[in-house]
């Protein structure tokens, strides 16, 4: 590996997508998708609380008053789901739109290792992704200037959605090294992630090993106890296998398209 | 500087490059002839170390170029053949980045990319983007890139496809300027091409190698053609002409007007052709209304060679 060969390739790959539209519009579609949930979910929350300050037994029942159980948690959750939706534009022109173009030709006959290209490439669209979550503090933000909800859930909420974004970063650079149609490899990126986040559906089907194993395997179930405000070293271990994984199968797709 | 060994390709059952062995001397610039899909951009690939061979050896200055690919990509320019160029980077950033990526110290990379515009003429055009400058400086932008390290190797994939006459002279100027410091290897379709630039030639067809030689050596060998117009029968003529001592063969030429009856004739000693049919016109009094020798197209020493081949 070599750093000024990753961050020579990390930069063309950011001023590429700084240069198109298309980040721009996946930033702006993503802000309006999260700020909907946010603001759904704290309208419902305003409501319910103003309806509790009469009503003692409604506020007993549901435990409405904690705004971290009710606004911030489920916020996260409808978050981490769009970056599934989301990452996979980001990733499929990696290496489909080299291959297109042909470019891919020269990069690869540039004296720099496969490992560069890679890493270069997948630290630009996480730097991509890491600007789209940045924005979303916009509305634990606001929470904070409005309400007192604790603080250290939110930060490891944020940890788990840079590791989910991550993981499905890799994923899509993986598919992306597999085509050279930008449409095909959105498309199996989608199913994919969609297979890993709804993995854990099947659980109450199948044995009680098998279903651990599977809920183990989904990619959503590891936010969980992180937007809790619970580190659990299973829970980032697992986010990094999946990263190295992908990122060594891309590597792999690399090397056999040579030898093809 | 570049030794090529029994190199074969195989793409699952077919057979890209079959068995071929070159080499190419230091300063040299060697042209490479074929026609369309007879695998010179596979080689190519496999000397710029873009894949490997199936079988055989390629060593680009001194360097395998499959177990020390690294070293080899560090002393090569490509040149690939559609000239593929990152549209959304204005010139001059991509040059930069070229140089950078190919191991330029950062404090001389501006230094060097600005240089290498100034020898491909893209002065006018450094801040504009790719995708919105024309054909011809586009061609310039991928010798340049492929220059901008100053490699002991060069290797251009058609160099001159899709440019006008004045841009075309210019690039060969260019490449020519690059023998002596560089060692070239370059393919093309255009045989003028070959002999203005190149000091020695490779042919070859269906992954084969069909002939090496200088590109002067190629053209002589090739056997002569002549086109005849003659007034006057001709049936008669034709039969005449075959009949004379030193001509092979005989075709009608179908292009020619009414009575301006068009012959090409296939010389096999031309000084002796050219006085029998001058003879023989005289002698049936027929009137000579043209004659001169064609010249030999790339296409006629192809078709010449190929046929050879499988003769």
């Amino acid at each position: 590996m070599n750093i000024r060969n990753v961050s020579l390739i990390l930069n063309r790959e950011l001023k590429s997508y700084f240069s198109s539209l298309t980040v721009y519009i996946v930033i702006l579609m993503f802000l309006l998708m999260t700020g909907y949930f946010f603001y759904n979910l704290l309208a419902t929350f305003s409501i319910v609380s103003f309806q509790a300050q009469t009503d003692p037994m409604l506020a007993k029942q549901y435990q409405l008053l904690n705004i971290n159980e009710t606004v911030i948690r489920p916020l996260f959750g409808s978050i981490s789901i769009i970056l599934l939706l989301m990452t996979p534009l980001l990733t499929m022109r990696l290496f489909a739109e080299e291959k297109k173009t042909g470019t891919i030709e020269l990069l690869l006959t540039f004296p720099v290792n496969d490992v560069d290209v890679v890493l270069g490439k997948y630290l630009a669209s996480l730097a991509v992704l890491l600007v789209m979550i940045a924005l979303t503090a916009t509305y634990p933000i606001l929470l904070i200037a409005l309400g007192e909800p604790e603080v250290v859930p939110m930060l490891t909420g944020y940890l788990g959605l840079i590791l989910i974004g991550a993981a499905a970063i890799s994923l899509g650079i993986f598919t992306s090294s597999l085509t050279e149609n930008q449409i095909v490899s959105a498309s199996i990126s989608f199913g994919m992630l969609f297979f890993f986040w709804l993995i854990s559906y099947s659980v109450p089907l199948v044995s009680a090993g098998l279903g651990q194993v599977l809920s183990y395997l989904s990619i959503n179930e590891h936010i969980a106890s992180l937007s809790k405000g619970v580190v659990d070293s299973e829970d980032i271990i697992y986010y990094l296998c999946f990263i190295v994984l992908f990122l060594f199968l891309t590597l792999r797709s690399l090397e056999t398209k040579r030898w093809r | 500087m570049i030794e090529v060994e029994n190199l074969i390709k195989e793409y699952g059952e077919f057979r890209a490059i079959d068995n071929i062995s070159f080499s190419v001397e230091k300063g040299e610039i060697l042209g490479f002839l074929g026609p369309n899909g007879a695998g010179k951009t596979t080689v190519m690939r496999i000397l710029t170390c873009f894949f490997p061979p199936t079988k055989g050896k390629a060593i680009v200055a001194g360097y395998d170029c499959f177990e020390d690919s690294l070293n080899v990509r560090k002393r090569i320019g490509y040149l690939p053949q559609r000239v593929p160029l990152y549209e959304d980077m204005k010139v001059k950033d991509y040059l930069r980045f070229v140089a950078a990526i190919k191991g330029t110290p950062a404090k001389e990379v501006n230094r060097k990319a600005d240089k290498v515009m100034d020898d491909c003429g893209l002065n006018d055009v450094s801040g504009k983007l790719i995708n919105t400058i024309s054909g011809g400086y586009r061609q310039r932008v991928g010798i340049a890139q492929a220059l901008v390290n100053d490699p002991e190797v060069l290797i251009l994939d058609e160099p001159t496809v899709g440019l006008d006459p004045k841009q075309i002279k210019e690039i060969r100027n260019l490449i020519k300027e690059l023998a002596g410091r560089h060692t070239v290897i370059l393919s093309t379709h255009i045989l003028p091409e070959v002999s203005i630039l190149c000091g020695r030639v490779i042919i070859i067809n269906k992954g084969k190698l069909v002939a090496e030689d200088r590109p002067e050596n190629l053209a002589t060998e090739s056997a002569q053609r002549m086109l005849l117009r003659i007034s006057g029968d001709a049936q008669k003529i034709e039969q005449e002409l075959a009949h004379v001592a030193g001509v092979k063969g005989v075709e009608k030429e179908l292009s020619s007007g009414s009575n301006a009856n068009g012959f090409i004739v296939t010389l096999e000693d031309e000084k002796q052709g050219r006085q029998g049919i001058q003879a023989m016109i005289e002698r049936n009094r027929f009137e000579l209304l043209e004659m001169r020798l064609m010249e030999v197209s790339l296409e006629d020493i192809f078709i010449d060679l190929v046929t050879k081949e499988e003769a």
